[in-house]
């Protein structure tokens, strides 16, 4: 999030896409209910399904799954061709100014530099034109054909509202209302939030689904704002620390990158993150990232990272591909590439695409080691459980270790929410039986590996003989030792450079934030993003301060946020060129003459002049992107793509499958099925009475939604003669689950491309351990995709087949 | 008309003359009958209004009330059908009993001799006989449908408010019939011991079923002497 | 303190405290007719069920279940949404789902209300109840089931005019929502209010519900819901549980709730005249037997009677059927 939970209740214009706030946020989506009560606020739904979210909404509008970018750019188009843009946000804060290379161009689908065979574009024409001192070139009057502004004109114009209606199957008044909703958001004195999960996420082209919104929020002056921003809404309430803290094979903590094997030496890998700004007096903040890559090498290495080693940089792992996320790993171990798995706080074989290739990649494990608080399905991958598990036990040699850990309400350290705030928690209750927190379990499984390379040496002992391990209990580390250690600390007295006299940090302290941190090694920071967390003011994770002076939704003593305790990103853009807040009454950030003053922490240097410095201070170009350069893979500006199983074409490219750089492995070509085999587009999704596959353990909320169904409209179960509440057979390319119908009117056939759509909504809450009634999930139907950025499998839309049916064999109880 | 004669009827010529008019079965079925129905009665007062709910005391307090009440009525209902199954044709009505009903002063003031000749049972008692046999069919019908531990659920609760309405109307009427049915047999001597010892004095055929004697005496259906 | 509680938001204190709800806060009893008037008034309070901001999420089931530690079942499903399929004696209250198009817009709207006792002013489970003690009313307006008086008859299912009452099967006791009159006897809202994530449902004291209501329909009037307003039937006297309501000029589309409830005529019936009349019809029959029985020669056999069934016996001459048998015979 852009934003706080705490700071939608501040909005004028709620927008659910790509989510159903309601239903998986349903604690977060009270603040949506706050912005309506308290200042009229509208909320907009745009959904296949009539959902949970648009049951309290004041317009809904249905959209066929995975064509939000066509709707997005649709409304882009509407609120330009009806002059409905934020003019001095757009001009200032965004790059419509900046003129681009002539080599950049965009036709049938397709931007240029496409190569087929590797399934990727050649990016280097998508680039702004430089002067010649480095800087770009720019525009002011947005009169250049090539700047960026008109490119983006001409981009979104074949989205009409009819052509919006062809492909989305969205009737054309309802998103003229949505559009005409939205463009009044351009007003510099009305805000719009957008929420958004993993509708949007779960695709493969989901980087675009999300910068397509995100270009509105620009063009509407609605980023950095109060109750405005793109607000992820994240589905764990942890997976915002799981990505900060680099559970990502690409990604290090505080999203600095993993070494590739074409940087073998630090300065090498540095060379290519110098990030000098594209505009004369940016800040570019990311030229700090030797301070903090050196500090985390240190966090990391201790004593073993000197200048001379360069950190040490040699112990880390050099990727050989972009990422070794969970679709390569199961490729791999497919292919018998894998034997051994640690699964920790996992569930792949209900979580990830395609369960029969999961289950198949399971059993050629030499070992499977589980480590959760429940009974996964994962660690019973072996068991048969009827239609529900129908696997060959006897065939199956991998040795299942499950080792049961504390659940969170058993332990105490910190999850970081949506808002990104670092929420400190203690336990409410003791684990019972063996359970052990997931840290006592790695500590003691790092300290024997490293007894064991210490004794029996290896082909490269170092990085884990040297690994820091700092704990007062090396087998037992404590969450605040570990909170420290992210928060970072001298090593040597930080002395003030101005004054080499006066010490900053005495050696030993705990730094107060990452602007304390250097590149010499004289300091240690485990994630820089999070530095601050935990300082000498001791754990501000756990601050409960509720008070909020002005009623501004901002908290500063409640918890601690990220980056720096602020509490919204860009906030220096909630003013105007002059530091004057655009909205008076909605004041975040002013410039009173000679610093930022206001509720939040200044997303900018405190003295940094309003009309010199602006406020993107992330991007090398010191403001906001529409175009977006090479950045992504799939395009700088957002395209209409079919998901790669779609019952249409796609209208500008009959040809083109998917997204054309989305990521598919050769061995899942063949299982991806067409329209005429399997007609209706399937989505999948989470209902509010559960937690993904946990909470079916729990009585209650296995009372509450006991048993595996799918939804339909009444028209197609009118068509196949399938009644409510009876059994039915979905089956896709890949897989085939049974479940309970519900037929409902809140899913509508849709006409798109002029055939009929019928929309197939599974949810996947559940298995077959708990207490709740067994059943499938849908990754045994969805396709093995990964998004073509981040590699996020997509779930969201496919194909499937339906039948009426009978009850699965083997005990649904 | 002529009336069939009841198996089991007969003279036993004497002084004085006795007349079976139960056999062994008909009395406990009618003392079945009787004991469930005055516990019903208790039971079911008990729960009609609170000034009477002590009673529940009676049967272990108001659970035990509740869960006993329509079983005992289901004794009384099977022990009655068959009591009826025996008696149904004797009770049928006939135009004597239009007269006698119209004489029925003459009854109450003590001129029994002004009243047609009966058979085996009077306009009153063939008056007690059906509305007992028609309020028992309401009180099963409707206490099955308000029987919450069994049955309860398959009635809308709509028709349970009418069953339970018809369930209390019927109650009162039935312990008013009851009432009736007891007074009767006690105001006129010498009707008890037909439902203790089975039989009739002579004399008291005579006096109020001078019918049946005669057709008794008649058919010479009569036993050995005492 | 004193009084109610004003809010469900509150989080209780750690010391033990004692319940403000006793014996001297009764305002009615099950057949009780003696009852002492109150000691005091407690405030009234209410709970408001905001419908246009329910998001139907169940957070107010599940807090109920554990709140008061039931064990519903884990059912199957059967093409709706809800679970469990109704109110049972182990769930107080159910979100009931209901897809409506609405004929004036031709949109969908789902209809989402949190089903449960009402706690009415006028409570007809309590007026049918026959059991003493088994339903009590405070003061506050709660309507509470003392489940030890409890006899299991179902006669309060009978009375609710809003289906809600559920007798048990395992211990023949009727269970419903107690707007957590133990949580509001010591100063806390009720758990499904507690644990509302929108605030859809909220506590406090009837007048302040009454206010807040308003403010909720004036938003909801300005967004086009022109019927928008305050469910508080007047048949049952108002009630201690109310909703806001959409569409309040039509109650019955949101799963059926009564447009106009009032406890059953023939429940008034049962209770009121067929009790007084039969009773005194029962007592008339008895008295009446009694007097006559006293004052009226009893109907004895007389020896002539003897003397002539002995003759009819023995084939003597006996006088003959009398004329009123002849002339029944014509």
């Amino acid at each position: 999030m852009t934003n706080a939970w705490t700071d939608i209740k501040n909005t004028d214009l709620v927008v659910v896409m790509g989510g159903n706030a309601a239903e998986a946020h349903p604690c977060g989506f009270k603040w949506v209910t706050e912005a309506k009560a308290h200042r009229g606020a509208k909320l907009i739904v745009v959904d296949p399904r009539y959902t949970r979210t648009a049951s309290v909404s004041d317009f809904y509008a249905p959209i066929r799954q995975g064509t939000d970018i066509a709707f997005l750019n649709g409304v882009i188009n509407y609120c330009i061709q009806n002059n409905k843009v934020q003019w001095e946000y757009t001009k200032a804060y965004t790059n419509a100014s900046f003129i681009v290379q002539d080599g950049f161009a965009y036709s049938d689908g397709l931007f240029s530099g496409y190569d087929e065979d590797k399934r990727d574009y050649d990016r280097s024409s998508w680039d702004y034109v430089m002067d010649e001192d480095g800087f770009a070139r720019t525009d002011p009057t947005l009169q250049h054909p090539r700047c960026v502004w008109n490119l983006l004109k001409e981009h979104v114009s074949a989205y009409t509202p009819e052509m919006v209606e062809r492909i989305c199957g969205t009737p054309r008044d309802k998103f003229l209302k949505v559009a005409e909703m939205i463009s009044e958001c351009s007003s510099p004195t009305k805000t719009m939030t957008s929420m958004y999960a993993l509708g949007w996420t779960q695709h493969s082209h989901g980087a675009q689904n999300i910068r397509a919104m995100a270009m509105l929020q620009l063009i509407l002056g609605n980023i950095g704002v109060r109750g405005g921003g793109m607000n992820a809404l994240r589905g764990h309430s942890n997976i915002q620390g799981l990505t900060d803290l680099g559970l990502m094979s690409h990604l290090l903590t505080g999203y600095l990158n993993m070494p590739t094997e074409k940087e073998p030496d630090f300065e090498t890998y540095m060379s290519s993150r110098q990030f000098r700004p594209l505009r004369p007096g940016q800040t570019s903040y990311w030229q700090n990232y030797r301070k903090f890559m050196v500090s985390f090498m240190k966090a990391m290495y201790g004593d073993a990272a000197t200048a001379e080693n360069g950190w040490a940089y040699h112990y880390l792992s050099k990727l050989d591909v972009p990422a070794y996320d969970v679709l390569r790993v199961f490729e791999m171990m497919n292919a018998g590439h894998v034997n051994g798995y640690i699964c920790q706080g996992f569930n792949p074989l209900l979580a990830f695409p395609n369960r029969g290739k999961v289950v198949a990649g399971l059993s050629k494990l030499k070992f499977l080691i589980t480590m959760d608080p429940l009974d996964t399905e994962t660690a019973r991958f072996w068991e048969n459980h009827g239609e529900f598990n129908d696997v060959d036990t006897a065939s199956i040699q991998t040795e299942v270790i499950q080792l049961p850990t504390r659940c969170f309400a058993e332990d105490q350290g910190s999850l970081t929410n949506s808002g990104r705030w670092l929420q400190w928690f203690w336990p409410a209750a003791t684990a019972p039986g063996e359970a052990r927190a997931d840290t006592w379990i790695m500590a003691q499984i790092f300290l024997r590996m490293r007894e064991l390379y210490r004794k029996e040496g290896g082909a490269f002992p170092d990085p884990l003989l040297n690994l820091s391990w700092e704990y007062h209990d090396p087998g037992d580390p404590e969450p605040e030792e570990l909170a420290k250690e992210i928060n970072g600390r001298a090593l040597r007295d930080l002395t003030d450079p101005n004054d080499p006299s006066k010490v900053l940090v005495p050696a030993g302290k705990q730094v107060l934030n990452f602007s304390q941190l250097r590149d010499d090694g004289s300091t240690m920071c485990g994630c820089w993003i999070y530095s601050g967390n935990f300082n000498e003011n001791g754990n501000n994770m756990a601050r409960r301060d509720n008070h909020d002076p002005d009623n501004t939704g901002a908290y500063l003593g409640w918890t601690f946020a990220w980056p720096l305790n602020r509490r919204t990103l860009y906030n220096r853009a909630s003013a105007d060129l002059n530091g004057k807040p655009w909205d008076p009454s909605r004041k975040l950030m002013e410039w009173d003459g000679t610093k930022w003053t206001g509720y939040d922490v200044p997303d900018i240097a405190p003295n940094a002049k309003p009309q010199d410095v602006m406020p993107f201070i992330m991007n090398q170009e010191g403001v906001s992107r529409l175009f977006t350069r090479g950045l992504l893979r799939d395009g700088p500006f957002p395209a209409h793509m079919e998901p790669f199983e779609s019952p249409v074409q796609n209208v500008f490219n009959r040809k083109m499958r998917g997204n054309p750089v989305g990521r598919i492995f050769e061995s899942d070509i063949s299982q991806f099925g067409n329209s005429d085999e399997f007609p209706y587009a399937a989505t999948s999704y989470r209902l509010t009475e559960h937690f993904h596959y946990w909470t079916k353990h729990n009585r209650v909320n296995a009372s509450l939604q006991p048993e595996f169904f799918v939804e339909l409209s009444e028209e197609l179960a009118a068509e196949k003669g399938i009644k409510a509440g009876g059994w039915v057979r979905v089956w896709s390319k890949r897989g085939s689950v049974k479940a309970k119908a519900v037929v409902t009117k809140r899913i509508r056939p849709l006409i798109c491309d002029g055939k009929t759509v019928h929309v197939i909504g599974i949810p996947l809450h559940w298995g077959f351990t708990g207490t709740a009634k067994k059943g499938f999930g849908p990754n045994s139907l969805t396709p093995f995709v990964g998004e073509a950025n981040i590699e996020t499998p997509g779930y969201k839309a496919f194909l499937v087949n339906i039948e009426p049916s009978t009850a699965p064999g083997g005990a649904v109880a | 008309m002529v009336e069939k004669i009841q198996p089991g009827d007969a003279i036993h010529p004497g002084k004085p003359v006795t007349v079976d008019r139960y056999g062994p079965g008909a009395r406990v079925n009618h003392w079945i009958t009787a004991a469930s129905l005055i516990l019903l009665a208790i039971s079911g007062l008990a729960l009609f209004t609170p000034s009477l709910y002590f009673l529940t005391s009676l049967f272990g307090g108001g659970q035990n009330t509740r869960a006993l009440h329509p079983w005992i009525g289901v004794v009384l209902f099977l022990s009655f059908f068959v009591f009826f199954f025996q008696l149904w044709r004797a009770n049928l009505p006939e135009r004597v009993d239009i007269i006698w009903l119209s004489k029925i002063r003459d009854l109450l003031s003590g001129h029994e001799e002004n009243l047609p000749e009966l058979g085996k049972y009077n306009a009153g008692q063939k008056f007690i006989f059906w509305a007992m046999t028609l309020l028992i069919l309401v009180l099963i019908g409707t206490g099955v449908m308000i029987w919450e531990q069994y049955f309860a659920e398959y009635f809308t609760i709509p028709a349970r408010r009418v069953a339970v309405l018809a369930h209390s109307v019927a109650a009162v009427l039935i312990i008013c019939i009851f009432i009736l049915h007891v007074y009767a047999a006690i105001w006129t001597r010498g009707t008890l011991r037909a439902m203790t010892r089975g039989s009739v004095t002579g004399g008291w055929a005579w006096r109020h079923h001078r019918k049946w004697l005669r057709e008794l005496a008649g058919q010479r259906k009569t036993g050995p002497a005492k | 303190m004193s009084d109610s509680p004003r809010t469900a938001v509150s989080n209780p204190p750690t010391q033990p405290m004692q319940s403000n709800l006793g014996q001297g806060d009764l305002i009615r009893r099950s057949a009780t007719a003696d009852l002492p008037p109150p000691t005091r008034q407690l405030t009234a309070v209410a709970k408001l069920i905001d419908v246009s901001k329910c998001i139907g999420c169940k957070a107010c089931q599940s807090a109920c279940v554990e709140w008061n530690d039931t064990y519903p079942e884990v059912g199957e499903n059967a093409g709706v949404y809800e679970n469990p399929h109704d109110l049972t004696e182990n769930m107080f209250t159910l979100m009931r789902f209901t897809e409506w198009v609405n004929p004036e817009t031709d949109s969908l709207e789902w209809l989402i209300r949190k089903d449960g006792c009402m706690h009415c002013a006028d409570p007809g489970c309590l007026k049918a109840c026959p059991a003493p003690g088994a339903i009590v009313q405070y003061s506050n307006g709660i309507v509470d089931f003392i489940h030890e008086n409890c006899i299991g008859c179902g006669y309060c299912v009978k009375g609710c005019p809003f289906n809600i009452p559920r007798i048990s099967k395992a211990d023949h006791r009727s269970y419903k929502c107690t707007l957590c009159s133990d949580r509001v006897a010591v100063g806390q809202g009720p758990a499904c209010a507690k644990a509302c994530p929108t605030g859809a449902i909220v506590f406090g004291t009837k007048a302040d519900m009454i206010k807040h209501a308003e403010g909720r329909i004036a938003d909801l009037k300005s967004r086009g819901y022109a019927n928008a307003g305050l469910y508080d039937p007047p048949g049952v006297g108002g009630t201690h549980v109310m909703y806001v309501l959409h569409h309040n000029d039509k109650p019955h589309i949101y799963a059926n709730l009564p447009d106009d409830p009032k406890i059953s005529p023939l429940v008034q019936g049962w209770k009121g005249v067929t009790k007084y009349v039969g009773i005194a019809a029962m007592s008339m029959m008895a008295v009446g037997s009694v007097i006559h029985g006293v004052f009226a020669r009893p109907n004895r056999v007389a020896p002539e009677d003897e003397e002539n069934a002995e003759k009819l016996v023995e084939g003597k001459p006996v006088p003959p059927p009398n004329d009123a048998t002849t002339s029944g015979g014509r």
